[in-house]
Parts: structure tokens; C-alpha cells; sequence
């Protein structure tokens, strides 16, 4: 699962690579996405983002990945041969709504992320958008006076304004 | 084993390879190549009063047989940790095989950063380090088998222990996104006020600026005979 935090579009390239080289997964300038993939081959997969299309924007890209189940909570418990009791399956189902609630958590928390991201931007732009546009206010009253009085500044004497 | 990661890395403008970031990566995790003066940084996003445990171990590439020797003495890496205010949490040098500990005191975004401080590696690796990461925060950075043998639990106990600490992170993680919350807050609310206030600013300066430009106007024309 993939999603971009910051940047731009907020949208990015991903592809995966399994060992022979053959690309399992490829999607261009996608805002979030999540895969999953039953390996066939043993060895190193890869997985790379890209930002290459974009001209000037930084991104920050929030991955995650799980490998396998997840192993039981003592190692020699593998070797179980009796079924678990009440109590335990109890506390495998608790286990596994807990697991839900955090995975829904950091949701939350990215989508929580993006959208601080934005405000904090929008707030310092309004700061600087602001000082610009008094400023510009300032150079061109200043030079529209200057430019009128211009206009009836004549150096040669022999062009001189006419009374109405 | 079996492995989980989550985490966020910032992205340089028109390159290829984004600096990744994880959450908690099992035995079989994830490896990097990084260059001899590169620095690699992972940002973990973690609440307050938060275990964070990182493990790596490097390796070197062989020029000659063009291959990673298996493990390398000799190589030291160098972690540093970083809060979200910037200061710095943890700054040590380690062996080519370390681990890392630290817990934050501040909810936000830690940025840990490894880079080596090898020159020898020039010289014999052709400027490549395979770094294999491990980083666990939270509950996965608890071990139970541990635990259970410290404390002496029984297999239902050491369930119920590992259901407390899950309940634990999510309460923490709901009290940062309360304190994220009140942060968006106030940043939202800064931003009307500002948008307010300047507008109204603006409008002022404009109406002066033009009181200004008439009333000088007026006065060169006056001088000038025109009016």
C-alpha cells in the first residue's frame, strides 16, 4: 500500500520487480494504491517509486508492506498439535480487530497528514501572496503618478501644454 | 518470519529512487545500496513515549568476485535521530552490525538517518554498501518470547499481555491524533484571520493609495496651469 503525503499532484509511479526482472505491478501517477501479490519465485523482489515526471515538486511517499503471516506469538507454538481453547481463540480474535483498528489508525493519520500538509502550505502562501500584492500595489500607483506626469514633462520649450 | 512495513520517505524532485521509510520490517526485510558519502533518511511518524528498535547489518560489494561478501568488520555506520523540532535524539557511530534504540519524547515525525564514515571503502568496494534495515516501533517492538521468559507467563497470559500493548498503542496514537488535530486547527484558524486581515489591509492601502494619487495629480496640474 502506497500514498503520496506531500507534492504536487500528490501522485507518483510504482512498479514491482520480482527476481527474474519481470514487472508484477506497474501504475503511473496513481494518488494511492495497495497490491497484493502471491510470490511464485524465491528471492529479491524490488519495488521502486518515481518521481520522475515532475519538474520541481518534492514528493513524500508513505509505504507499507507485509511479508507472510504473521508468526505465532511464542516460536515453539508452531508444533501445537491440540485445537485453542476458548479463552485462546478469544484472544486471536481480539488480536486480529486490534490489528483492523490500528490499520484504519494510520489511514486515518495519512489522509489527516495530506490534508495538514495543504493548510499549513495554504497559510504561509496567503502570508506571501499578500506582501507581494501590497508591494505591487505600492510600485505601480507609485509608477502610474510618475508615468501621468511624465506624459506632461516636456524638456524642449517648443512643445509646450496648450490651455483648453 | 514473517515481516510488515510501513513508513514515508521524501522524494528528491525529478529522481528515480525515493528514500523509503519503515514502520517495521521482519527478518526478511528490505535492503538499500548506499554510497560512500550518501546519507539515507527514513522518516518514522510516531506518537509520544514510543519504543522505536532499528537493526542493520552491511555488507560489502567485491569488486573482483562481484559479489556482497557476507559480512564486513571494519565498516561503521553512523545513525543519527532527529525529533520533529530537529533536535538531535541519538547521534552514535556503530559497527557494520548495529542496533539502535530510542523513544520519543515528542509526538511527529523522527527522521533517522545512517550514512557511513568509512574511506576505506573506496578503495575496496567500488563505492557500493548493501544496508539491510530492520525497523520496529511500538508493540512489534516488543519481544514476547522474551517477556514470557522474564516474567514467567503462561501462553493465555502472555496473549492478554500482547492485547494490553496493542490497546496501549492505539490509545496513544489516538491521544497524537488529537494533538495533530489541534494543530490543523490552529492553522486553519491563522489562516482566516490572516486572509481577513490582509484583505482588509489591502483594501485600506487602495483606498489611501488612490486619495494619494488623485490629491498629487491635482497638485501637478494645478502647478502646471492645466486645472
Amino acid at each position: 500500500m502506497a500514498r503520496v503525503i506531500t507534492g504536487g499532484h500528490y501522485d507518483v509511479d510504482c512498479y514491482v520487480e520480482d527476481p527474474l526482472g519481470n514487472t508484477i505491478y506497474r501504475e503511473t501517477k496513481k494518488q494511492y494504491d495497495s497490491f497484493t501479490y502471491r510470490a511464485e519465485v524465491k528471492g529479491v523482489y524490488q519495488f521502486c517509486f518515481s518521481n520522475e515526471f515532475s519538474t520541481f515538486s518534492h514528493k513524500t511517499v508513505y509505504f507499507d508492506f507485509q511479508v507472510g503471516d504473521e508468526p505465532p506469538i511464542l516460536p515453539d507454538m508452531g508444533n501445537r498439535v491440540t485445537a485453542l481453547t476458548q479463552m485462546e481463540s478469544a484472544c486471536v480474535t481480539i488480536h486480529e480487530a486490534l490489528k483492523t483498528v490500528i490499520d484504519s489508525q494510520t489511514h486515518y493519520r495519512l489522509r489527516e497528514a495530506q490534508d495538514r500538509a495543504r493548510a499549513e502550505d495554504l497559510n504561509s502562501r496567503v502570508s506571501y501572496w499578500s506582501i507581494g500584492e501590497t508591494i505591487a500595489l505600492f510600485v505601480v500607483s507609485f509608477s502610474q503618478v510618475m508615468l501621468l506626469k511624465s506624459f506632461f514633462t516636456e524638456k524642449r520649450p517648443i512643445n509646450r501644454p496648450v490651455h483648453s | 518470519m514473517a515481516g510488515f512495513g510501513g513508513g514515508r520517505l521524501p522524494a528528491m524532485g525529478p529522481a528515480a529512487l525515493l528514500l523509503f521509510a519503515l514502520c517495521t520490517v521482519g527478518t526478511r526485510g528490505l535492503y538499500f545500496h548506499i554510497g560512500e558519502t550518501e546519507k539515507r533518511c527514513f522518516i518514522e511518524e510516531i506518537p509520544d513515549e514510543t519504543m522505536v528498535i532499528g537493526n542493520y547489518r552491511t555488507q560489502m560489494w567485491d569488486k573482483q568476485k562481484e559479489v556482497f561478501l557476507p559480512s564486513t568488520p571494519g565498516l561503521g555506520m553512523h545513525v543519527e535521530v532527529k525529533d520533529p523540532d530537529g533536535k538531535v535524539v541519538l547521534s552514535r557511530q556503530y559497527g557494520s552490525e548495529g542496533r539502535f534504540t530510542f523513544t520519543s519524547h515528542t509526538p511527529g515525525d523522527h527522521q533517522i538517518c545512517l550514512h557511513s564514515n568509512s574511506t576505506r571503502m573506496a578503495l575496496f568496494a567500488g563505492g557500493k554498501l548493501r544496508v539491510h534495515l530492520n525497523i520496529q516501533v511500538g508493540e512489534h517492538a516488543n519481544n514476547y518470547p522474551e517477556i514470557a521468559a522474564k516474567d514467567k507467563l503462561t501462553e493465555l497470559q502472555l496473549r492478554a499481555r500482547q492485547l494490553l500493548d496493542q490497546v496501549e498503542q492505539i490509545q496513544k496514537e489516538q491521544d497524537y491524533q488529537r494533538y495533530r488535530e489541534e494543530r490543523f486547527r490552529l492553522t486553519s484558524e491563522s489562516t482566516n484571520q490572516r486572509v481577513l486581515w490582509w484583505s482588509i489591509a489591502q483594501t485600506v492601502i487602495l483606498i489611501l493609495t488612490g486619495i494619494w494619487q488623485m490629491r498629487h495629480l491635482k497638485s501637478f496640474f494645478e502647478a502646471k496651469k492645466l486645472v
